[in-house]
């Protein structure tokens, strides 16, 4: 347990930013800043797949489905190859590895957010679409001003989770030497060469803190929704309260 | 970048010889880590539902390890960080036997019981209490009402769930390359620095990857076709 707290003395700043002063900045900080970007930028990307899949026509449709489906059917890893190999010929120039895994979280998490984002549309009431349509908004207008408001704030606890599996996710860019807090746990264990249990240990209970309180946050969200939809199902006992659907939850 | 030619690939017996080797492993750690994740979850489930808080609050804790730290992070745990405090003698066994390919086997197998056990969980829960209750009326005991009564509907239940966790520990298994294991990923990886052909080869690994999880999610909804009870939802 001592070489556990010597450890953590010795490299926390390690632990923390990387190399950042004098390198590339890496550490925790890395692999969250990575993780926000990952999923802010994925968002667009969602909600847009999630608008084709449910579209009528088939040229939207079909080729939404077909990117979801790969994604879901390949391993994250397969992935992070294939934008590492492509991006620099698509682009031109050399990227770096936090690009490159950006990129790639970014399409990832796009295909594995677009089912929560039509989960979400699909679990709001028929008649919600159907009379704002019948108040006069096209299609897309529905979408904008009274669907997506409704299924985004619905889905807010699961693209939570969806956020912490990006946080797990980062850790594969170690296979592309991306510096973030695995890559680091792992210059400190190469250092050390004798301590890997404790190392390895304070790198899991570091992922386990971070993603356990936002798993918390997460399910503390979804009680406070849950309640607010019941509370408006009692008001309006005619309008059927869709059940939450359940998140589509993907692991590393 | 070359012209496109898969055969190039295909053809060649050494490339060949390491796409199938590949396969092999990666199916071989799929299915042993799926064999023990699913035997896992079924311990987990019953000292779950078993009434000693002790025993529960230990699955939760078990549950929300597994799901809380990234899958690449145990397998280096177990295989850089509990592989050395193992006895010296089991050490030795393990080089002898693979020790990459049954760590991450374990590894992969433990972290997705979690995930199995809590899918089985959540199929039994969604259950109506009545259920039991008719159950146990009927002169049903505790353990004959969940195998005739519960454990029927509950596995149905959690089908989908479980299919989907079967599809991510496939392709989880591509994690066991960061250890060193010869599977799909990493033969890939050998084939491209060899060839230098790296569209052609990965585009094959990306089929077979593909393929598989294709195959596994259409066994699983065939399975909830067949297997669904009439007039339930």
């Amino acid at each position: 347990m001592y070489s556990v707290y010597e450890i953590l003395r010795d490299n926390w700043l390690l632990l923390l930013v990387g190399q950042y002063p004098t390198g590339p900045l890496g550490g925790i900080v890395a692999t969250l800043i990575l993780s926000v970007l990952g999923i802010v930028l994925a968002f667009p990307l969602s909600v847009l797949l999630a608008l084709a899949r449910l579209s009528p026509w088939r040229l939207l449709n079909w080729p939404a489905a077909v990117l979801v489906y790969v994604v879901r059917g390949v391993p994250l890893l397969m992935v992070i190859l294939w934008v590492y190999f492509l991006v620099p010929i698509l682009i031109g120039r050399d990227v770096s590895g936090f690009t490159t895994m950006l990129c790639t979280l970014v399409i990832y998490e796009g295909a594995y957010l677009s089912e929560v984002v039509r989960a979400g549309i699909q679990s709001l009431p028929k008649g919600q679409g159907e009379a704002a349509r019948a108040l006069g908004h096209s299609h897309l207008g529905t979408m904008w001003y009274v669907i997506l408001p409704q299924a985004l704030y619905n889905m807010l606890p699961s693209m939570l989770s969806q956020f912490i599996s990006t946080i797990k996710e980062t850790t594969l860019g170690y296979v592309i030497n991306v510096q973030e807090l695995t890559f680091a746990a792992n210059q400190i264990n190469n250092q050390l060469l004798t301590k890997p249990f404790q190392v390895f240990f304070i790198l899991a209970m570091t992922y386990y803190v971070v993603c356990f309180s936002l798993t918390q946050l997460a399910q503390w969200l979804e009680r406070r929704i849950a309640h607010k939809r019941l509370g408006a199902v009692a008001v309006k006992s005619t309008e059927d309260g869709a059940p939450l659907p359940t998140p589509v939850v993907t692991q590393p | 970048m070359k012209d496109f030619d898969l055969l190039a690939i295909l053809l060649k017996p050494e490339f060949g010889a390491m796409l199938l080797h590949g396969l092999q492993e990666t199916l071989k750690i799929a299915a042993g880590s799926w064999l023990l994740a699913m035997t896992m979850a079924i311990v987990l489930l019953v000292v779950r539902l078993t009434p000693n808080r002790i025993a529960e609050r230990v699955v939760a804790g078990y549950v929300s390890y597994h799901r809380n730290v990234p899958t690449l992070v145990q397998l280096m745990f177990w295989y850089f960080g509990i592989f050395s405090l193992l006895p010296d003698a089991l050490q030795g066994w393990l080089s002898v036997h693979n020790a990459e390919r049954l760590l991450s086997i374990v590894a992969l197998g433990l972290c997705q019981a979690a995930y199995f056990s809590e899918d089985m969980r959540s199929g039994l829960r969604a259950i109506p209490a009545g259920q039991a209750e008719a159950a146990r009326a009927l002169g049903h005991g505790y353990i004959g009402s969940m195998r005739h009564v519960m454990l029927p509907q509950a596995i149905r239940n959690a089908v989908p769930a479980l299919v989907n966790h079967s599809v991510s520990l496939f392709k989880n298994s591509s994690l066991a390359m960061a250890i060193g294991v010869a599977e799909l990923t990493h033969a890939v990886k050998e084939i491209e620095s060899q060839s230098f052909r790296t569209f052609e080869a990965y585009s094959v690994a990306t089929v077979l990857y593909l393929l598989c999880s294709l195959i596994i999610m259409a066994v699983g909804g065939w399975l909830a076709r067949r297997y669904r009870i009439a007039g339930a939802r």
